[in-house]
């Protein structure tokens, strides 16, 4: 960067600022003048009232000039500030983020995907946000960055990492029952450290299966641990016996190669007993079925 | 209290004994608007303390981080239902449908409103919207969980039963249609002799404002209600963008009702505050032509900011500039509102009686929902809390600190009117004191927690957020507990209040000049009108 970059957080808080205070000015001098007003006039010190006066012209062009004059100046700062986080600065760092029921995945241009937000610290990112299913919000805090991810259209937002850290990132917009489960993190790290994380190969076997299930989100509402979330536990599932609701009717199964493969396309044709049926189709790629198939293997031994 | 005084009130009980008519058909066939009033208040405010038990429950969730009481998906569904009915069941109909039906005509002189059975049947249209609302949380695959918004796909989606909840809430719209219109054609065409559009009452005025928002912008509602149950039910695939349709139209059209709705629930409100503050002042109100006027004002320029709902929603920039301007513009005839009923202070002789207390409490809640949403309409600090608790407190500081408060102040204000009786004022105070305090305590934690970043809807947060979400629940005990007191105050009162003249505050509206409580008639002459609302000198009221 040869100019000194303007970061998110800088181009909004000054804005926060200007309208809190002129909000806490006005508020004060409207709660001091009604405190003084009741006190002088009360009834036992005033008891009858000493003017009858019903207007004044002069008052009320004050009062509708000193608010007109005030909102234009907040509605100008606040539309150069929203200016500022449309405006992505040339040379930044592409990101797809994808939202479903009720996970983050973010996808790199070499195709490198995570479901953490990795990001060199200093470079800034623009991050296009996708929706698989219905509304979600793409929220970081800590950079005043909020857009919607909505089916059917490409939004975007931008930001640069200042400082190296790990920042919470919120789905703000409600979307079902894992909503305020859809968090994660943007990991900001040196730049080097982040051509190596991105370079690196997506692991295998087991260890790529467990990959796909974190950033798929499936661990969102399924454990590896053995905990009742929202769906069963995965832990020791595998070849085990479980009764399941198939339309209306009870039956029991085997977890194996040909359920899994269709609790992944049509989730909510067998329900295993006492869950809701609320799990979103997920399509995958072949390899990443297999490698699920070889991590829930695992979580049986 | 002696018993002659008692008796005395018994022998003059109004319209509560005038028509010799008794028993539940005397009123739930009665087309007497103050009857009809009560058959509101008595409904509406029923819902109210369900739906305030419904957020009471989720506080006691939010406690602490993780599950604490109940499932994310209970909690979903209370935090739809408490939406629906505070909006749609109470606040919404409310206002209009308790004090403008039981207030609106005695004002204006006039006996009854100009389609007096049309009125019965908004009623019953209500009532049936509701119950239709209230057998869509027991059927069905569960309660609603898409929010009091409904938006899609997600509405379109979910299992629970939402196109029920949709119907019910379409049929409340109807009733509101008809009220706007009664209302509207009452006040031009049924003011008593001399009672000029200069002599009108400012809670008059309102009602006018709010009745020609009810006739404009509910239809929107219905269409776009009926438009989910199309998606629903027939798959019309309006708002799928896989078939070619658009999620944010079903947002536009949407909040193109949703947000003139709120000036539904402020605006009567309003009202309320400009007709208390005079008479407890003592004082002609301050600038009743810019109150009237910006009452218009705001009816008409709120219909044009539905789109601050939207700035990151991918709606494009140039409508975000235009309806953050816009926006702006809304918050000066609210500026000039305060500023009136301020000066309307200066000078006058002030008594801090409980409607007072309740009317103070509005201008200062009002005042922080208001300047809280300046943050919401400016652009770029939208961004940052939109969709986050600071919205959530921010608009109980406006419905709940606004309109709330004002409900509250009307039903102390205009309680020993229509039941002859008065409340204990030392217990209306100690229980404005603790709605006070609990309601700051609640909502402003909330406030600082949307600026830390916490988002809405969540049912579980990170554990930074403890502290003040622990906060803001105390505050809810608070607030209950200054609710219990206040409704235990006015039940005694009413069963056991000591008994009052016609006019006990010294109010120049045409309510207090008539027998309390009001006979079915309301005016045993027809009034003819020789001075403005609060000319308290010129109507000879000491």
């Amino acid at each position: 960067m040869n100019q000194q970059l303007l970061t998110t957080t800088q181009a909004v808080d000054p804005v926060f600022i200007w309208i809190f205070g002129i909000s806490a000015f006005l508020l004060l001098g409207i709660t001091a003048v009604t405190v003084w007003f009741l006190i002088r006039y009360r009834r036992s010190r005033s008891p009858e009232p000493t003017s009858q006066v019903s207007g004044s012209v002069w008052l009320e062009i004050l009062w509708v000039a000193l608010p007109t004059f005030l909102v234009l100046g907040m509605f100008y700062y606040g539309w150069a500030g929203y200016l500022a986080l449309r405006n992505v600065p040339k040379g930044a760092l592409q990101v797809t983020a994808t939202a479903r029921m009720w996970s983050w995945s973010f996808t790199y241009a070499n195709g490198k995907t995570s479901s953490k937000l990795y990001v060199p610290v200093g470079r800034p990112v623009e991050v296009n946000i996708v929706s698989e299913d219905v509304l979600h919000g793409f929220y970081i805090p800590a950079f005043r960055i909020k857009r919607d991810a909505v089916p059917g259209m490409k939004n975007h937002a931008w930001f640069v990492a200042s400082n190296a850290g790990s920042y919470d990132l919120f789905c703000s917009s409600y979307c079902g029952v894992g909503h305020s489960a859809m968090i994660t993190t943007v990991e900001a790290v040196p730049e080097a450290a982040f051509i190596a994380w991105l370079t690196e190969q997506n692991p295998a076997g087991a260890k790529r299966g467990q990959e796909v299930l974190k950033s798929q989100g499936c661990l969102g509402c399924h454990t590896l641990d053995g905990t009742k979330a929202v769906g069963p536990t995965f832990k020791g599932i595998w070849g085990h016996e479980v009764t399941v609701v198939t339309n209306g009717t009870e039956r029991t199964i085997t977890v194996d190669e040909p359920y899994v493969r269709r609790s992944l396309e049509q989730p909510n044709a067998d329900i295993v007993k006492g869950y809701p049926a609320v799990m979103p189709a997920f399509k995958l790629s072949p390899d990443e079925v297999a490698a699920i198939i070889i991590a829930l293997k695992g979580t049986a031994e | 209290m002696t018993n002659s005084e008692a008796t005395t009130v018994q022998d003059e009980r109004g319209f509560w004994k005038d028509t010799g008519k008794t028993g539940i058909t005397s009123w739930i066939f009665s087309t007497d608007h103050k009857r009809i009033g009560f058959l509101y208040f008595y409904t509406v405010f029923s819902f109210f303390l369900v739906a305030v038990i419904l957020g009471i429950l989720m506080r006691i969730e939010l406690m602490a981080p993780g599950r604490t009481i109940m499932g994310p998906q209970t909690y979903n569904a209370l935090f739809t239902v408490h939406g629906v009915i505070m909006i749609f069941l109470f606040i919404l109909p409310g206002f209009q449908g308790v004090f403008g039906n039981l207030l609106m005509p005695i004002q204006i002189g006039a006996r009854d409103v100009a389609f007096p059975r049309l009125n019965l049947l908004s009623w019953w249209i209500y009532i049936t919207g509701a119950a239709t609302i209230i057998t869509s949380l027991f059927t069905g695959s569960g309660p609603p969980d898409t929010g009091w918004t409904f938006y899609v796909p997600f509405s379109a989606r979910t299992g629970t039963n939402v196109t029920l909840a949709v119907f019910g809430v379409f049929l409340i719209g109807m009733s509101a249609i008809l009220t706007g219109l009664n209302f509207v054609t009452t006040i031009h065409r049924l003011r008593a002799e001399g009672m000029t559009w200069g002599r009108i009452p400012l809670f008059v005025w309102s009602v006018y404002a709010t009745a020609w928002v009810q006739v404009l912008a509910t239809p929107i509602l219905g269409i776009t209600l009926l438009l989910i149950i199309a998606e629903r039910v027939l798959g019309a695939g309006l708002f799928d963008p896989g078939r070619g349709g658009d999620p944010l139209m079903y947002q536009h059209l949407f909040w193109i009702y949703s947000h003139p709705a709120v000036y539904i629930m402020i605006l009567p409100a309003m009202g309320v505050i400009s007709e208390i503050i005079p008479v407890f002042s003592r004082k002609p109100i301050f600038g009743y032509g810019m109150i009237a006027m910006s009452s218009l004002a705001i009816a008409a320029a709120g219909s044009l900011v539905w789109g601050h709902h939207m700035f990151t929603s991918g709606m494009s920039d140039l409508a975000v500039l235009v309806f953050s301007f816009l926006t702006f513009v809304v918050a000066i005839p609210s500026a000039i509102k305060v500023f009136n009923w301020v000066s309307t202070l200066y000078k006058g002789s002030i008594s801090l009686e409980a409607p007072m207390l309740f009317a103070l409490g509005f201008i200062l809640l009002f005042s922080i929902g208001g300047l809280t949403g300046l943050i919401l309409g400016s652009a770029a600090t939208d961004i940052h809390v939109h969709d986050t608790q600071f919205v959530v407190g921010h608009f109980h500081y406006v419905i709940f600190g606004g309109s709330g408060f004002a409900f509250f102040g009307a039903m102390h204000y205009w309680f020993p009117k229509f039941f002859g009786r008065r409340y204990r004022e030392k217990l209306a105070l100690a229980a404005w004191i603790l709605l006070f305090i609990g309601f700051n305590v609640m909502y402003f934690s909330m406030m600082v927690l949307g600026v830390e970043g916490m988002p809405r809807r969540y049912y579980d947060y990170l554990p930074e957020f403890h502290a003040l979400n622990l906060t803001s629940t105390f505050g809810s005990w608070i607030l209950f507990a200054g609710m219990v007191i206040m409704l235990v105050n006015l039940f005694h009162g009413l069963l056991r209040g000591e008994p009052v003249e016609r006019n006990p505050w010294g109010g120049a509206t045409l309510e207090w000049s008539i027998p309390t409580p009001p006979p079915t008639d309301n005016f045993v002459e027809e009034p003819v009108v020789t001075h403005g609302p609060y000319d308290f000198k010129g109507s000879g009221i000491p």
